[in-house]
Parts: C-alpha cells; sequence; structure tokens
C-alpha cells in the first residue's frame, strides 16, 4: 500500500474554511499541525498526547453541546488506539459529533512506519461495523468539498485518503491550559 | 419501596455536584450508580469499551461546559494511565469512583497486583487519592472530592474498598 493521494494541508484547509462556531477536536501530531496551518481559533482542541483520546473528547463535548457541531480530525495511528471510542461513540449516537480521519496508512510521527490502515484494516467499514449509520472513504480533491459540508450536517466517519508525503511542521499552541480556558472562554462556560 | 442505600447518597451527591455525563466500565460495586445514571434525563451515561475513554470523555465534557464522572473497578486503573496526563496538562477535573478488588476477602487471584498498586499508580500519575472503608462516609466523601475536582481542577479519585463493596461471591 502507498496510501492516498490528497494533500493533507489542502484537505484539511477545505474541511475547516469558514468554521463558524464548529467545535474542533484534533488528534495528536500532524492532524493538530494541519488544523493550525489552517488557521488558528480558539475552539480548536489541540491534542499534543493523550493519543486515542480525540473521538471521546469530541462525544463529551458533542453531549455537553447538544445545539453545535463537533469535529474530529485526527490521523489513522490515533483513531486506531482508540477503536473501542468508535464503539462508544455508536452506542450514543450523538447527532452533532462527526470524525474524519487523515489516512495515509503510516505512523508518520516515529518515521513512516506502516499502520493497519495499510495492513488491511478499513476504519470506514470498522465505524459501520461499530454502528456508525454513515461512513465513507474519499480519496479525490474533488469530493472533499462535499464531504467538508456533510461533516457539518451529519453524525459522520470519514476517511480522507491522504499521501504520506511529509509537509513542513506547523505547530500550534501546545500549553494545554491555555487551550483549555480559552476555549471554555470562547463557549462561555466558565461558570460551569 | 427498598431502603436507600450508600449508592443512593453517592448519586444524590453526584446530582448535587451538578454531574451530568457519567462514563463508565461495569463493575457489580457500581450496579446501582449506573441504573440511577440511566434513569437520570438529566444524565448522560455512556458505557466504555475501556477506562481511559473516560478521561478523555469527561476531557470533552469539561470543554463543554458540564461535569462528569467516571466509574470503574481498580482493574482499569492501570488503563488509564497515559490519558491521565490529559487532566494535568489541560489542568481539567476529574473525578473517578474506583471500587476496589484483590484486597478484602479476593477470590480472584489475578484481581490482586493491579489492585494493590491501584494506590500508588494513581499518586504516581499525579492523582489525589481518598478511600472509603465506610458506608456512613462514603457520600460525603464524593461530595468533597467532587468539590475538590471540580472547583480547584484537579483529577481526583475515590476509593470505594472492597470491604465496603462486599467481596464477589464465587461459589454459591
Amino acid at each position: 500500500m502507498t496510501g492516498g493521494k490528497l494533500d493533507r494541508r489542502a484537505v484539511v484547509a477545505t474541511l475547516l474554511r469558514d468554521p463558524g462556531e464548529m467545535l474542533v477536536v484534533t488528534g495528536l501530531g500532524s492532524a493538530s499541525y494541519d488544523a493550525g496551518a489552517a488557521g488558528d481559533r480558539p475552539l480548536n482542541f489541540y491534542l499534543w498526547g493523550a493519543m486515542g483520546g480525540a473521538a471521546m473528547i469530541g462525544l463529551g463535548l458533542a453531549l455537553a453541546q447538544p445545539s453545535r457541531r463537533v469535529l474530529v480530525i485526527t490521523g489513522d495511528g490515533e483513531m486506531l488506539m482508540g477503536l473501542g471510542s468508535l464503539a462508544s461513540i455508536a452506542a450514543l449516537r450523538p447527532a452533532n459529533l462527526a470524525i474524519a480521519v487523515l489516512d495515509n496508512g503510516r505512523f508518520g510521527e516515529t518515521g513512516q512506519q506502516p499502520s493497519h490502515t495499510a495492513l488491511g484494516t478499513d476504519l470506514a467499514a470498522v465505524a459501520a461495523a461499530c454502528g456508525w449509520a454513515a461512513t465513507c472513504t474519499v480519496d479525490d480533491m474533488a469530493a472533499v468539498a462535499a464531504l467538508a459540508s456533510r461533516l457539518r450536517r451529519e453524525a459522520l466517519f470519514a476517511v480522507l485518503r491522504i499521501s504520506p508525503a511529509e509537509v513542513p511542521r506547523h505547530l500550534p499552541p501546545r500549553d494545554g491550559a491555555r487551550l483549555t480556558s480559552r476555549f471554555r472562554e470562547a463557549l462561555n462556560v466558565t461558570g460551569n | 419501596m427498598t431502603a436507600e442505600t450508600w449508592q443512593d447518597r453517592v448519586f444524590a451527591a453526584l446530582r448535587q455536584a451538578r454531574v451530568r455525563q457519567v462514563g463508565y466500565v461495569p463493575d457489580a460495586g457500581h450496579a446501582r450508580l449506573i441504573e440511577l445514571a440511566h434513569a437520570d434525563a438529566d444524565m448522560h451515561a455512556v458505557v466504555l469499551t475501556t477506562e481511559e475513554e473516560g478521561i478523555a470523555l469527561a476531557a470533552g465534557a469539561w470543554l463543554g461546559g458540564q461535569r462528569a464522572v467516571l466509574l470503574m473497578q481498580s482493574s482499569g486503573v492501570g488503563n488509564c494511565v497515559n490519558m491521565l496526563s490529559l487532566p494535568l496538562n489541560c489542568r481539567m477535573p476529574l473525578l473517578a469512583l474506583v471500587t476496589m478488588r484483590g484486597e478484602w476477602g479476593e477470590f480472584n487471584p489475578w484481581q490482586v497486583p493491579m489492585g494493590s498498586a491501584v494506590p500508588a499508580v494513581l499518586a504516581a500519575a499525579g492523582v489525589q487519592v481518598h478511600r472509603a472503608d465506610r458506608a456512613d462516609e462514603v457520600a460525603d466523601m464524593v461530595a468533597a472530592c467532587a468539590a475538590l475536582a471540580f472547583d480547584s481542577a484537579v483529577p481526583v479519585a475515590v476509593l470505594f474498598s472492597q470491604r465496603l463493596i462486599g467481596a464477589k461471591v464465587f461459589i454459591q
């Protein structure tokens, strides 16, 4: 497997164009860099650790803020570490939570070792088998714009097959306490 | 009508602390709390496949302005260790209620290693640990630990001792 051909920065820039009040959680590593490169904002919560936790942070957030859209953007390795969370989320079926997995079939941060998605695991099929009603895999840029719109409307689990090519590092803020404070201030929930 | 149990009083303390999300990996010692959480229209009860999911769930809840609690058994504490970097780095609260195995009258030796290590593992990972041994102290301890967790934004675990919950009976 050689991974997909989509440019990860172009994909994430499209998913996060005019984000409005969408709540965005990104998995550690390149997904956080991509989201930061698309434009830092208080309602982006970047993980720099806690591998495997992005989807469940999205669930807690979606349950707490049912009138807002929540989008989790993460990589294949991070999603694989939290595979069980696909079952936990499907058990509740929150209508306002979507997940986009940037799948390059690699552990990109650690030397480009092939991940399970390059070795036979189909994450969209896993999500469907866990009970996600809407899943898809996208591998051309023409479909990404339409996907961006669906991710803001549907409880969708989407896999985007991106190129494993490395892109320049873009490092968003990494002080977790600051990221938390500014997120809660932007949501006006600091009194809770 | 059954008599109010200490588990009912713990649930009341969670409600009083404005807890709205209950993530759990089931344990017999938490069965009543889980049942009450599912029956409460103001609560989201979330069954987890593994305990660290509950740490992340609680973080998301906090980001969104809600309070969460994590219910688990001592065997799940080890699963949580790296995910505990999330509340610590992000200065977020965490309230975990842990039913203990591997101590008072334990029949299953597989429960002993993790059960014995729980206080030290949690302390090493930066979690404040409190332990309830008597039914008459549990609800107050949960209320105090909820205040500590949510008002001071620190991770706190309350251990429910095996003597309190009763040793699991394998041979009837």
